[in-house]
């Protein structure tokens, strides 16, 4: 029998192991097995429908690859796995996108094998300006970058003003949510999208939607109270 | 769905296999990282050409590897740009000491690739050029989009470059090369029928029976305008004229035409094309000095054509002459 206040106690999580990164990786590769149509079917209307299909062949292979790897990789090598094998497996446009992400992400908490809620902003910083660098996307283009931006921008506000890191993830996910569904009236200025012109708006961005689930996977994840024994 | 394959996500890999089998001689097969590598490569002192892209547009790039085009092409799944680690791969088979060029198509998926490979590449001291072909007039060319896709052009950019390189000229000028063809190929394409990613089993886009999609992609993006069906003489209007008056090429020029079949459509329609499209220029007062016409860059059985003109002048002419031996194009001097 476990007290409210001691529940109240696991709820409140201060940082993140390997094992919490590993959850959240495996938790990303089931949303996008889940979504894997919904991916693909929007990638159709504006691009050229492999969306989901590339970014679960990319998700399987981490899988694989991280399961082999073990624990004994620090969490910034987990995340330079995670991108590694996604920069040779997925292709297209989301290979060098996502894969620049992780290892982005991966380079900013280097050696680290704890993660607080500040570490966790600072590697969603360093991944999202490495998206950038990479696609050179700006926040209205209709791309991946229209959900990570307000994402990670309302992460470090809540964190700025006190939230919790569970309430933090979980307005973070929202504001990458809310991203995503405001990339529908866009004209695509980046990426396949751009060559349908005006046609492209009235079409939710797919790279946005598979971001969306990534900081969503977050939320859900470590958003839990921690499992106890 | 229906198709010769056995499973899906199989397709790429049995592919490849089969082409290992039939063209032993020419190129050798090199699994995952998938790449296609002619058989002698590298070849010391020669810039070697590297291309790829996703598989589905055969004989585009594999079917080009050999002796006066290709040295190795990487194949990505079907319509999806191939990873870094094959690009990287490949451009190490081919280094014969003279540096690489890799001919990238413009899609995002690729120029991102391509790029993560040079940078690779150049970790490992090999000199690498990339030239991105965006000749597609369907797509505005605009500072706020993507720009202009790489298609038809490709085709012709590998063959007179692979003519270039093959007789020994250095990395700048195969490189300076390919961007004089990119900057003198202007392409537009159309689609009858959609076609059917292997993996996704349903067709990319919807066309109705009597409906025609002009300005299509390689990979079923959708195009300009989606119209009634017409006779193949207001189609070949519909598409060479945005592209004759896109360079300009005018009254005098001599150029290529290419009349490429996009995968599901007989020779027979792509001759009327053309018939079409020798009246139209002679209208013009432009001479066709050469032509190719056949299914080259596809988009696996989409039913439909693409146009591509390139302004010739006494080198790309001797180039384009020179001797090739590939699957896909061949010919003696």
């Amino acid at each position: 029998m476990v007290d409210v206040a001691e529940s109240e106690q696991a709820s409140r999580r201060m940082s993140l192991g390997h094992d919490d990164v590993l959850r959240w990786i495996r938790a990303f590769g089931t949303e996008v097995d889940a979504n894997k149509e919904q991916l693909t079917q929007l990638d159709a209307a504006v691009g050229d429908g492999d969306h989901g299909i590339n970014m679960q062949r990319g998700m399987s292979a981490v899988l694989v690859k991280v399961d082999a790897a073990g624990e004994e990789q620090d969490i910034g090598a987990l995340l330079k796995t995670v991108g590694m094998t996604l920069v040779s497996t997925v292709g297209g446009a989301g290979g060098p996108l996502y894969g620049t992400l992780f290892l982005q992400m991966g380079m900013a908490v280097a050696g680290k094998d704890e993660l607080s809620p500040d570490d966790w902003a600072a590697a969603l910083e360093a991944g999202i300006a490495g998206v950038q660098a990479r696609g050179k996307a700006e926040p209205g283009d209709k791309t991946m970058i229209d959900a990570l931006i307000p994402g990670r921008d309302a992460l470090k506000a809540a964190l700025a003003g006190g939230a919790s890191f569970e309430d933090a993830l979980r307005q973070s996910a929202d504001a990458a949510g809310q991203g995503m569904r405001d990339t529908v009236p866009l004209v695509a200025r980046k990426g396949r999208a751009s060559y349908l012109g005006e046609r492209s708006a009235g079409h939710q961005d797919p790279g946005a939607t598979s971001s969306h689930l990534l900081l969503e996977a977050a939320a859900e994840t470590w958003g839990e109270p921690e499992q106890t024994g | 769905m229906k198709k010769l394959i056995n499973k899906p996500e199989d397709v790429v890999t049995e592919e490849l296999q089969g082409i290992a089998a039939a063209h032993a001689d020419l190129v050798r097969v090199q699994f995952n990282p998938h790449v296609i590598v002619r058989a002698d490569a590298p070849v010391q002192g020669k810039v070697g050409l590297v291309s790829g892209g996703g598989s589905g547009h055969e004989p585009m790039h594999g079917g080009f590897v050999g002796p006066g085009m290709l040295d190795a092409a990487c194949p990505g799944e079907v319509f999806t740009s191939p990873t870094p680690d094959q690009m990287l791969d490949a451009t190490k088979a081919v280094n014969g000491g003279a540096g690489v060029l890799h001919i990238v198509k413009n899609y995002t998926g690729d120029v991102m690739n391509f790029e993560m490979a040079a940078e690779l590449a150049g970790g490992e001291s090999i000199e690498v050029q990339a030239v991105v072909i965006d000749d597609d007039v369907a797509v505005q060319d605009s500072l706020y989009t993507a720009g202009r896709r790489g298609v038809g052009t490709t085709v012709l950019a590998e063959k007179i470059c692979g003519a270039a390189a093959e007789e020994g000229r250095p990395l700048a000028e195969v490189a300076d090369l390919c961007r004089k063809v990119n900057a003198n190929g202007r392409s537009m394409g159309m689609a009858l029928t959609s076609c059917i990613v292997p993996a996704a089993g349903k067709p990319t886009f919807e066309l109705g029976d009597d409906e025609m999609e002009i300005g299509i992609g390689i990979h079923g993006e959708p195009g300009r305008e989606r119209m009634k069906l017409a006779p193949a003489s207001e189609i070949v209007e519909k598409l060479a004229v945005p592209i004759v008056e896109d360079l300009p090429f005018e009254s005098g020029d001599q150029v290529l035409a290419f009349v490429n079949g996009m995968g599901g459509t007989p020779l027979i329609e792509l001759y009327v094309i053309y018939n079409d499209l020798t009246k139209l220029l002679d209208g013009r007062g432009i001479t066709i000095t050469r032509n190719l016409i056949g299914p080259y860059i596809t988009s696996l059985e989409m039913a439909g054509c693409s146009i591509t003109l390139l302004k010739l002048d006494d080198e790309l002419t001797r180039l384009w002459d020179a001797p090739v031996k590939t699957a896909g194009l061949r010919w003696a001097a």
